[in-house]
């Protein structure tokens, strides 16, 4: 092909230069809506086939729905909207996805150049109002700048630390004609370089902590699975070759299975007595991709006392931000952990910690995670423990919304591989998991995709209902039914004198009616009973599906670290009788 | 003392503030001082003073210079939140470094007559400032140098007759051959 021929090839509008990309960097779905600002780039999507375009019925939907195809793939989820109103229905997504770092593109279109800052029709400060829940963004004001402003974008929201990025693109910059330049694997950014190669010093010294360790653990988080690749599978390479015991924040399970005979469970405010027990009492911390948040240190300054901290994680702005530690390795999780655990081999030392793991089984005895089953009402956890068994075999992936119920999914779904699990941690947005589901179900067609919600989350972003049966997506939305925010009905009961301020669903729907009403199924059980045959006939059902699964009403969730106290200061369910309750809250209303 | 009740009033404040001056090399890009400033003010970090002008203006290269407080941890955070924006190339601690020239410039317009114009006058002498504006009740006075220098000046001319001050903000640089 002449130079001439490509030339004339690569001349094309904006709007055509965005789809093209979209090809050129291997997307395959968008999930997005229309409005007037990216008319231009809806005629070029209706004129092609490469691209599949999911229309959701809220922006909002648009946005989770792109988080839920990122985390469940490892490839970055793309979004259109509109300008004013498109771009700002998009503000939760893009803050859910940076606290979570999960990879969004997302294109918003803009009113034209020459009537940015009229307070034109539909006009609003896209990139001002973007600026602090993006990882970064960008103004296209000249067509000459897009072709690289749109492969910037990929490359800045998939490297390092993953993370969601704008493109803001006027109508007149998606009309106009300029010369489209394909990416390529040379292009190096000039400022943004993430380092992903760990330290061999720093390698050093962490393998000389580990093979003196007499009592260490590994906590690991959402940082592994960012890792994507085969980080998992060095992960339990790396606890086996240590016979270390593993923790995971809620961001990170299943990059550890579940089943794993070193799994202790999920650790911070609502995990185990024994993940918990074992941060606080360790001499030796293996953090790796997870950020020593809130919910996971409860009082910092009584944060596993005794331990030295070693800290694998990309971003340095991670590191001795809440917790001092030792001995940070900045660098990719996968890469750091083969380097690790070559290292660890060669050292050819493996500590002897028998006497830990009798106290480790000395705190699972404990049973932190039991409750009392019922034959009357449905219990949650029973409900999750009825779930996990009856998807037992099928290639399952589990959504959230944000409560109770969240809690109960994590400590009693097992998860066994990781990129099965989206959920809202950072943020902690309710309505996350509907449309997350459906992203997920977009990417994995013959998947069995279910969104674990409750009564009052799954009515924030309920409409997409409706985008799921005209897209043939068939999820599952199984809701803990308890009438209540459970969550917020929990510290109520805890630290507000049980006033239970707005907490109860009133006018609850009629969920099977509803699913009706959208043209999907909908199903009731009240009764432990029939909780296996409902289940199994919801897996078969090829469509979408709400199911009011009724439960307990005031059942809460334990074990439960109440916050700014310490991992040992943990109230479990057994002794969550109200003198302890109160004693265990005493004083801490301003908690949060 | 009371125990805080959560975990986000508990960090540990108790080291003493430092106060650091930072340089910060940045693409020229729209925002980016929007970004800088955003960061200081979403995270509560504070900033004493910031310049930002364009160096080089081929390669589209601005530097920013900030100088902030607070305790070790907190400035170690301020680096590597700035360090992992996207257009920013390198951020550089210059009181680390402790080879930095640091300069300020003020403009200081004082008011008087009589013995007060000569009392200016004479502190002027001595602070090395230069006259840029005279009226018959009047002076504007440029005067450069470090932060303390240029706050010490400003404190003599108040009781002479301090009408306003306009100040620069802090630049600094390294001694030396080596750039940044
Ligand atoms: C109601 C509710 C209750 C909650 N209770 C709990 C709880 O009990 N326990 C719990 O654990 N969480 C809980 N959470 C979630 C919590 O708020 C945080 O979201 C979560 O703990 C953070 O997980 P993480 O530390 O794994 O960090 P993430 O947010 O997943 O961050 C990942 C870290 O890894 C780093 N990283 C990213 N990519 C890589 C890579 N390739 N290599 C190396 N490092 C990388 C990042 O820089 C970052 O530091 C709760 C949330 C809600 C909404
Ligand atoms: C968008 C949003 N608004 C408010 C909250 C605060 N919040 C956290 S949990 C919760 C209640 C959730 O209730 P439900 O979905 O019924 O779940 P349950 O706790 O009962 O399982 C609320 C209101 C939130 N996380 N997100």
């Amino acid at each position: 092909m002449s130079d001439s021929k490509s030339h004339d090839a690569n001349q094309m509008t904006g709007a055509a230069m965005i789809v093209r990309a979209l090809v050129d960097h291997g997307v395959k779905h968008i999930f997005g809506y229309p409005g007037g600002a990216v008319l231009p780039i809806y005629d070029e999507i209706f004129q092609q086939g490469d691209v599949e375009h999911i229309l959701v019925r809220h922006e909002q939907g648009a946005g989770h729905a792109a988080e839920g195809y990122a985390r469940s793939t490892g490839k970055p989820g793309v979004v259109l909207v509109t300008s004013g109103p498109g771009a700002t229905n998009m503000v939760t997504p893009l803050a859910d996805a940076l606290m979570d770092s999960i990879p969004l593109v997302c294109i918003t279109g803009q009113v034209p150049t020459h009537l940015i800052g009229n307070d034109a029709f539909q006009e609003c400060d896209t990139v001002g109002i973007t600026r602090p829940c993006t990882k970064h963004n960008w103004l296209v004001r000249d067509i000459k700048d897009l072709p690289k402003v749109l492969h910037e974008a990929f490359y800045v929201a998939t490297s390092g630390r993953p993370g969601p990025v704008v493109v803001d693109v006027p109508k007149d910059v998606q009309f106009a004609t300029g010369t489209y330049t394909p990416p390529r694997k040379s292009d190096v950014h000039v400022s943004y370089k993430p380092q992903t190669k760990g330290d061999p010093n720093q390698i050093r010294k962490a393998v000389a902590l580990m093979a003196n360790a007499k009592r260490p653990v590994i906590y690991t988080g959402g940082g592994v699975i960012n890792a994507g690749g085969n980080a998992s599978q060095t992960l339990r390479a790396l606890v086996e070759a240590t016979g270390f015991p593993i923790t995971s924040t809620l961001m990170g399970l299943g990059a550890y299975p579940a089943s794993g005979k070193n799994w202790l469970g999920m650790l911070g405010m609502h995990g185990t007595y024994e993940a918990n027990m074992a941060m606080h009492d360790c001499d030796v911390m293996l953090c790796i991709g997870a950020r020593f948040d809130d919910r996971i240190t409860g009082r910092t300054d009584a944060f596993s006392p005794g331990s030295k901290k070693i800290h694998i994680d990309i971003d340095p702005s991670s590191i001795n931000k809440n917790i001092r530690v030792d001995v940070p390795i900045i660098g990719d999780a996968g890469s750091v952990m083969e380097d690790l655990l070559k290292a660890f081999k060669a050292e050819g030392k493996k500590p002897k910690i028998d006497p830990w793991w009798f106290e480790i089984g000395r705190w699972r005895a404990r049973n932190s995670l039991a409750y009392k089953k019922s034959d009357d009402v449905i219990l949650p956890q029973f409900a999750i423990q009825r779930l996990f068994e009856a998807t037992r075999g099928h290639d399952t992936y589990i959504t959230t919304e944000v409560g109770q119920h969240q809690m109960w999914a994590a400590q009693f779904f097992g998860f066994e591989e990781p990129h099965r699990w989206m959920t809202s941690g950072g943020l902690g947005t309710m309505g996350y998991g509907l449309p997350a589901a459906l992203g997920v179900q977009v990417a994995h067609r013959d998947s069995l995709v279910i969104d674990i919600a409750g009564d009052a989350s799954v009515q924030m972003t309920m409409q997409e209902m409706s985008c799921a049966v005209q897209h043939e997506l068939p999820i599952k939305i199984f809701i803990l039914n308890n009438q209540y925010m459970g969550m917020v009905r929990q510290w109520q009961q805890l630290l507000h004198g049980n006033r239970l301020s707005h907490s109860y669903t009133e006018a609850m729907p009629d969920f099977v009616k509803l699913a009706e009403a959208y043209g999907g199924v909908g199903m009731q059980v009240f009764k432990p009973g029939d909780l296996d045959g409902a289940l199994h006939e919801m897996i078969k059902v090829k469509k979408p599906v709400l199911f009011d699964c009724r439960v307990a009403a005031l059942e809460n969730c334990f074990p439960m670290i109440p916050s700014g106290k310490a991992h040992n200061e943990m109230l479990l369910p057994a002794e969550a009788n109200d003198d302890a309750t109160a004693k265990a809250f005493a004083g801490g209303k301003a908690l949060v | 003392m009371t125990q805080p009740a959560s975990a986000y009033f508990m960090e540990e404040r108790h080291d003493p503030n430092e106060t650091h001056t930072l340089s910060v090399l940045v693409a020229n890009e729209p925002g980016v001082l929007a970004r800088v400033i955003g960061l200081f003010s979403g995270r509560g970090y504070n900033i004493e003073s910031l310049t930002v002008s364009e160096t080089e203006s081929q390669k589209h290269v601005s530097r920013i210079t900030i100088v902030t407080t607070g305790t070790p941890m907190v400035i170690t955070q301020i680096k590597h939140q700035l360090d992992r924006m996207i257009p920013v190339y390198q951020v550089v601690d210059m009181t680390l470094t402790g080879r930095s020239i640091e300069r300020e410039l003020a403009m200081v317009k004082v008011k008087g007559s009589g013995d007060q114009r000569i009392e200016a006058m004479r502190l002027a002498e001595v602070f090395r400032a230069r006259v840029v504006d005279a009226t018959n009740e009047s002076f504007v006075f440029e005067i450069t140098g470090a932060t303390s220098k240029i706050d010490q000046f400003v404190n003599l001319m108040r009781p002479i007759g301090l009408v306003e001050v306009s100040r620069t903000g802090v630049a600094a640089i390294s001694r030396g051959p080596e750039g940044m």
